[in-house]
């Protein structure tokens, strides 16, 4: 079965398809952002939904928000094992020659908790504010350097170099090298159907390139003082300072990628959001106290992961369907994020929302976001900074958007700069 | 109405009221107290209404007990102690008159 037809759905024809024929698991719908229109349906009509066939095989969508919070905060019954599928609605496979990282977002407690709990500690609040005035002077640069009346492409000039430099910031990362973190970010989570890497064999031969530069780093940290950069308080604390080499590899690459595609794509989805919605860039440039209040609708908005998934340890019934033991579960967030039963006015991007982080899209429960308020902090200081300097980010062109069904990408995002 | 304390971390203490029934998730958020998050609505779902029980109130309240879903989320929370609970799972009934809690630096 071919995985997609890149044909184009319009309003009618989406309206008019039985309900069992809507598979969501497509990744043009998310590319031509007609995907909205599904979950509308879904939602109205059959917010727990079966999809018998798809190219990722049988799949439950959940789509509202309470039943996404209920499955989310139920980890006894709802696993993230990567052994069972793991965390996307593509299953993990054991690809022979590919290089195995065990990470704690796809695993259950206890070992997810023992592992979670060493690292938390790296990006704890009282941290961030140690790593905040650097962020911040790193963040005025980039903008500063930036061309204004002129268009140019805001993904790669602004949104990638400024995820880049927090990463680099936060492993103190030899700054020339920094686009290298990106490169890992991607490879790791490649499959060779993607382009970004040829062959399993050549994504292992970049990671073991990465396990050593980062080995490297280790090893000189662990001899010097103790700093506040993640690779020297990982060496240092009691909690992680003996762990496997592999395990710590695990985690590492776990914090680029959790906070790489994620962070990125907020910074673009803002611009986009706010250049739609006129009225609520005219709010922010009015009153820029707004800043706090809109990082977490931008988060909303953008849902930069549409999903997480869930495999089924035993029955359970939810919205009066019943899930079998071994089923695989998606929680559709980007759904969830537009249910207006929950979230008040829901398809609008507001921000001065009264309650904007009641949002699903950091999940909830023990695998809730670890980076979430490290990903807020990297936010605030972008729009403040970019407040200061420019009147508007104007979008120029037609955004483009990622093939994906797990990421929700902004590829190309055309600009032109005024100055205040 | 029940009264309640908040302290924050640099020692302000405010008095606060609350309807029966509400817990004290809802005494620091209906009134302003700052410090308390409560991201997700009260569900024990996302930690971000941390707050440290006052020793002479522990056994009232109650602490956390090993294996549910509150001290699975508080293991992972800054500054985590035997005095920890998440606000939203503070029911305010009569016999809570006069509690106080201390609210941490930073939540998450
Ligand atoms: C806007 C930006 C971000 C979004 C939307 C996001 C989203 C998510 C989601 C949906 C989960 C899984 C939640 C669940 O299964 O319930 C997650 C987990 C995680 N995220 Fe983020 N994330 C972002 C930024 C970051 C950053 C900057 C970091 C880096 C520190 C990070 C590190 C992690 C880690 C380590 C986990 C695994 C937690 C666990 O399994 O216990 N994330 N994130
Ligand atoms: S409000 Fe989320 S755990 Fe209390």
């Amino acid at each position: 079965m071919s995985i997609d037809t890149m044909e184009l759905d319009t309003a009618e024809k989406i309206a008019a398809m039985p309900i069992d024929e809507i598979d969501v698991s497509r990744p043009s719908l998310f590319q031509q952002d007609t995907i909205g229109l599904f979950f509308d349906r879904l939602r109205k009509e059959e917010p727990v939904h079966y999809c018998r066939e798809s190219h990722v095989g049988p799949f439950w969508s959940i789509t509202k928000f309470d039943d996404i919070m209920a499955v989310d905060t139920n980890h006894k019954v709802f696993s993230s094992e990567a052994k069972l599928g793991g965390i996307a609605i593509q299953d993990m496979h054991s690809v022979e020659g590919a290089l195995e990282l065990e990470m704690f977002i796809a695993m259950d407690p206890p070992k997810h908790d023992q592992q979670r709990k060493a690292v938390t500690p790296a990006v704890a609040p009282s941290n961030l504010l140690l790593l905040e005035p650097t962020i911040r002077e790193r963040a005025c640069q980039i903008l500063d350097d930036l061309p204004i009346g002129e268009e140019f492409d805001w993904v790669d000039k602004v949104s990638i170099e400024l995820t880049t430099m927090t990463l680099a910031t936060l492993f103190d990362f030899p700054w020339e090298e920094r686009r290298k973190l990106t490169r890992w970010s991607d490879v790791t989570t490649a499959a060779p159907e993607t382009g970004i890497v040829a062959s399993y064999e050549a994504r292992r031969e970049e990671l073991i390139e990465c396990a050593m530069y980062f080995k490297g780093l280790w090893d000189q940290r662990v001899n010097e003082p103790p700093r506040n950069d993640l690779i020297s308080m990982m060496a240092h604390a009691p909690a992680t300072k003996d762990m496997p080499f592999l395990e710590f590899l695990g985690n590492l690459l776990l914090l680029i990628v959790g906070g790489n595609d994620t962070t990125r794509n907020s910074i673009s989805g803002g611009v986009l959001a706010l250049n739609q919605n006129p009225d609520e860039y005219r709010k922010l440039n009015d009153d820029p106290s707004l800043i706090t209040s809109m990082v977490p609708e931008i988060i909303r908005w953008q849902t930069p992961l549409t999903h997480m998934r869930r495999t089924a340890l035993q029955e359970w019934e939810i919205g009066g369907k019943q899930i079998k033991k071994g089923d695989k579960v998606v929680m559709w967030y980007l759904s969830g994020n537009r249910d207006d039963t929950v979230i008040d006015q829901a398809d609008r991007f507001i921000i001065d929302r009264k309650n904007p982080r009641h949002h699903l899209s950091f999940g909830y429960g023990i695998h809730r976001c670890m980076g979430n308020r490290l990903a807020e902090l990297q936010l605030r200081i972008i729009w403040e900074e970019i407040h200061k300097r420019f009147a508007k980010v104007e979008v120029t062109g037609q955004p483009e958007r990622l093939y994906s069904t797990l990421v929700r990408g902004i590829t190309k995002l055309p600009v032109r700069l005024h100055a205040r | 109405m029940v009264k309640v304390t908040f302290v924050s971390s640099d020692g302000t203490r405010r008095e606060v009221e609350i309807a029966e029934g509400e817990t004290a998730r809802e005494a620091a958020l209906f009134n302003g107290v700052p410090g308390i998050d409560g991201d997700c609505g009260g569900a024990c779902a996302c930690a971000t209404c941390h707050v440290h029980v006052d020793p002479t109130w522990i056994d009232k309240v109650g602490r956390l007990k090993e294996g549910e879903a509150e001290a699975e989320l508080l293991q992972f929370a800054e500054g985590a102690s035997e005095y920890s609970r998440l606000a939203c799972q503070i029911p305010m009934e009569a016999a809570m008159e006069g509690l106080v809690l201390h609210v941490p630096a930073q939540q998450y």
